[in-house]
């Protein structure tokens, strides 16, 4: 069984629908990415799953962890196992750390709240964990404040907070979107260290296809509120098959080609209150057929692996064909 | 090719205000970079946050005057800023930058805003005037329909094509792009980035390009500076620095652009903090995280100096100080 599944997710703020049908599955340990532009409704997919959008939110659908349904749930109940199995790292950062407390005085709020850890005991706690995700001289620096510490290292800390609760999933929204390069390069390869000791679950969400590949399992590609295709990392790099997957990376230069021109996807995102008819990638996409304008294609299972919504999606092979339609 | 541009010994510092923790505090920005930019060449330059690139962009715009050095356009000396001769220059130098929305004025239409430097600076008779803004809204892939919507009734894509057609309404020759794409989607970047290409090849217009994009960098850029607190530290043919990086923070940045297929492995992982402009380290500036520091690196400044037909400041690449290891 996975460890949370999501059926038929949607949600809508004031009227306008703005998830479509979200189904994700995330096995215990896996480490999934969600991927697609801004606005297609990553960060609202997981606030919703874990009851964190405001109340003007229409939810409707279902999230289970192990079989226990979140959507719907009273909220104390909710937050009782939230905070134990899920952490979420969130995009927004002034959302996050503190300004006018002492990190060390957060993270031991944290362990209070989902450990039960008090006084020296939540101390050494704390600094173990500031140990663990990488900040030097954690015994001395517990005590200093946000501002003390460079992006990279407020990075650290938040993760630090959301480890706290030993979670069995860790959602980590756009963890490096705001950092430097090689300050990224750091952050990546202390989440899959942090992965590989704890063995808990992560999704990654981003917009960075590169970094989404550096460390997850498998991927979903998000456009317009769906899920449009997901698979292996390995096939979905290797063999994109929805147009919008190969939009994406054939828009991305490479580091090691030379300097051929960028294909660029035409058009712009579409606006979620006068979603196109059909398909909602068919006036951007150019393999859209009449059929695309007129009729939504949903996310089916692939004889070959993975997931995928689309009538006419690249021919890896010739016996890929015929599925697309039956 | 000729120099458009030429820097030498650009310094800048800012004294930062008082804090309410110490005293007032002197950060050197830039500190002492010598640049060329050649006509009809797209100079990239990358690098940490906070390493002096904007700073270093607005000086070569002529925007603030340089604490020291000296800035060579065309030859002559750099007037000051907002002199009558550095307004005459102004029309031939254009900036754009990240944020196309803070670049425009929510009031007015598209086309006014296009229009707006051809009057300032007598570029077009009444009569020739919408003539001129519809030509330049068609030069950079906007629909004539579009002319009379407000920036906010534009995407982030489109926003960035009027910023850049208005900047081109003058008939720059030098622009200075500070971070043109990084707040746009990746579809979408790749139309700026296909525009700025096309009106470089076309019209051989210069540009600076700074950007922490790498990947756009190595598509956009004939040569690259990377600059690391404040001076540059390499500095090579775009071709060169991607796939053969000589210094260690060029290496440790190139390495760090992850590569779909290929996880973590291969990746140079920096140790240590980003460095902090107001407290220096002593000679290399890099040599805290850098791999491969000997104790001299602490003690000496490298120059930007030719090893081995490559230019860098590292004293690890000098085969006469190399430092016993
Ligand atoms: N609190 C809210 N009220 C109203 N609309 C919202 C709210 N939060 C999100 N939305 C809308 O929901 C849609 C999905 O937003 P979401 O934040 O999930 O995008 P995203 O994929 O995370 O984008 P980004 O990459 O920019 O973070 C967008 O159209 C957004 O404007
Ligand atoms: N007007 C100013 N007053 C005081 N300090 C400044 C000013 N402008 C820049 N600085 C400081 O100068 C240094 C270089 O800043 P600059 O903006 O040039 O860096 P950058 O390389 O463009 O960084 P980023 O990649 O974040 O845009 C930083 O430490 C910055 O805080
Ligand atoms: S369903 Fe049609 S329009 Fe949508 S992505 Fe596939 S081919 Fe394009
Ligand atoms: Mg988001
Ligand atoms: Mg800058």
């Amino acid at each position: 069984m996975s460890f949370v599944s999501i059926r038929n997710l949607r949600v809508a703020f004031d009227g306008v629908q703005v998830l479509h049908g979200i189904d994700l599955d995330i096995g215990h340990g896996e480490a999934v990415g969600l991927v697609g532009e801004s606005g297609c409704g990553k960060s609202v997919t997981w606030l919703a799953a874990l009851g964190l959008l405001p109340g003007k939110a229409k939810i409707e659908g279902s999230v289970t962890i192990e079989g226990q349904e979140l959507i719907g749930a009273p909220r104390t109940g909710i937050e009782a196992v939230r905070g134990a199995r899920i952490a979420m790292i969130f995009q927004d950062p002034s959302s996050s750390l503190n300004p006018v407390h002492r990190v060390g005085r957060q993270i031991c709020e944290s362990l209070r709240l989902h450990r039960g850890l008090r006084g020296d005991t939540a101390r050494t706690e704390a600094i173990r964990l500031l140990d663990m995700v990488g900040i030097p001289s954690a015994r001395t620096r517990i005590d200093l404040y946000p501002h003390e510490f460079s992006g990279g290292q407020c990075q650290r800390v938040l993760i630090a907070m959301a480890l706290a609760g030993e979670p069995d999933l860790l959602v980590a929204d756009e963890p490096t979107t705001a950092l430097d390069a090689t300050i990224q390069a750091q952050i990546l390869d202390l989440l899959s260290n942090l992965r590989r000791q704890t063995g808990m679950a992560m999704v990654f969400i981003s917009h960075d296809l590169g970094a989404v590949s550096t460390v997850c399992d498998r991927a979903a590609v998000m456009y317009a509120g769906r899920i449009v295709e997901e698979n292996d990392i390995g096939r979905l790099f290797v063999v994109p098959r929805h147009p919008y997957t190969r939009g994406l990376f054939d828009a991305i230069p490479e580091l090691d080609a030379g300097r051929a021109r960028l294909h660029p996807i035409p058009g712009t995102v579409p606006d979620p209150r006068q979603l196109p008819q059909g398909c909602a990638f068919s006036p951007r996409c150019t393999a859209a057929s009449r059929f695309c304008k007129e009729h939504q294609p949903d996310l089916r299972a692939q004889p070959q692996g993975g997931l995928l919504a689309c009538f006419h999606p690249d021919q890896v092979r010739a016996e890929t064909k015929q599925e697309v339609f039956a | 090719m000729n120099a458009i541009l030429q820097a030498k010994g650009l310094v800048q510092q800012y004294t930062t205000a008082k804090s309410f923790f110490g005293k007032a505090s002197t950060v050197r920005a830039v500190d002492g970079v010598d640049l060329t930019a050649k006509q009809g060449e797209v100079l990239g330059i990358v690098g940490e946050s906070g390493s002096g690139k904007s700073t270093l962009g607005r000086m070569l715009l002529g925007l603030e005057t340089p604490f020291q050095g000296e800035l060579r356009y065309l030859g002559q000396p750099m007037p000051a800023p907002h002199s009558p001769e550095w307004r005459k220059l102004r029309a031939q130098m254009q900036l754009i930058f990240q944020d196309p929305l803070a670049a425009l004025d929510r009031r007015l239409t598209i086309a006014a805003q296009i229009a707006e430097p051809l009057e300032i600076h007598g570029l077009a008779a009444d009569s020739e005037l919408d003539r001129r803004v519809a030509g330049l809204i068609e030069r950079v892939g906007l629909r004539p329909d579009q002319a009379g919507r407000y920036p906010h009734e534009l995407s982030g894509g489109q926003r960035q094509r009027v910023v850049i057609a208005r900047a081109l309404a003058s008939n720059p020759r030098f622009l200075v792009c500070d971070e043109p794409v990084s707040a746009l989607d990746v579809s979408i970047q790749a139309q700026v980035v296909n525009l700025l290409r096309d009106l470089q090849e076309g019209e051989g217009l210069s540009m600076v390009f700074i950007s922490h994009d790498l990947k756009v960098v190595r598509n956009i850029c004939d040569r690259v500076a990377v600059m690391y607190l404040g001076r540059i530290v390499e500095e090579a043919p775009s071709d060169q620095i991607f796939s053969d990086p000589r210094h260690p923070y060029t290496q440790a940045l190139v390495s760090s652009v992850p590569k779909a297929g290929t996880g973590l492995r291969g990746r140079i992982i920096l140790q240590g903090e980003p460095p902090n402009p107001a407290a220096r380290p002593s000679g290399c500036a890099f040599h805290p995280r850098c791999r491969i520091a000997a104790p001299a690196c602490a003690a000496q400044v490298p120059a930007l100096e030719y090893n081995d037909g490559r230019l860098a400041a590292c004293l690890k690449l000098q085969p006469k100080l190399r430092p016993a290891a």
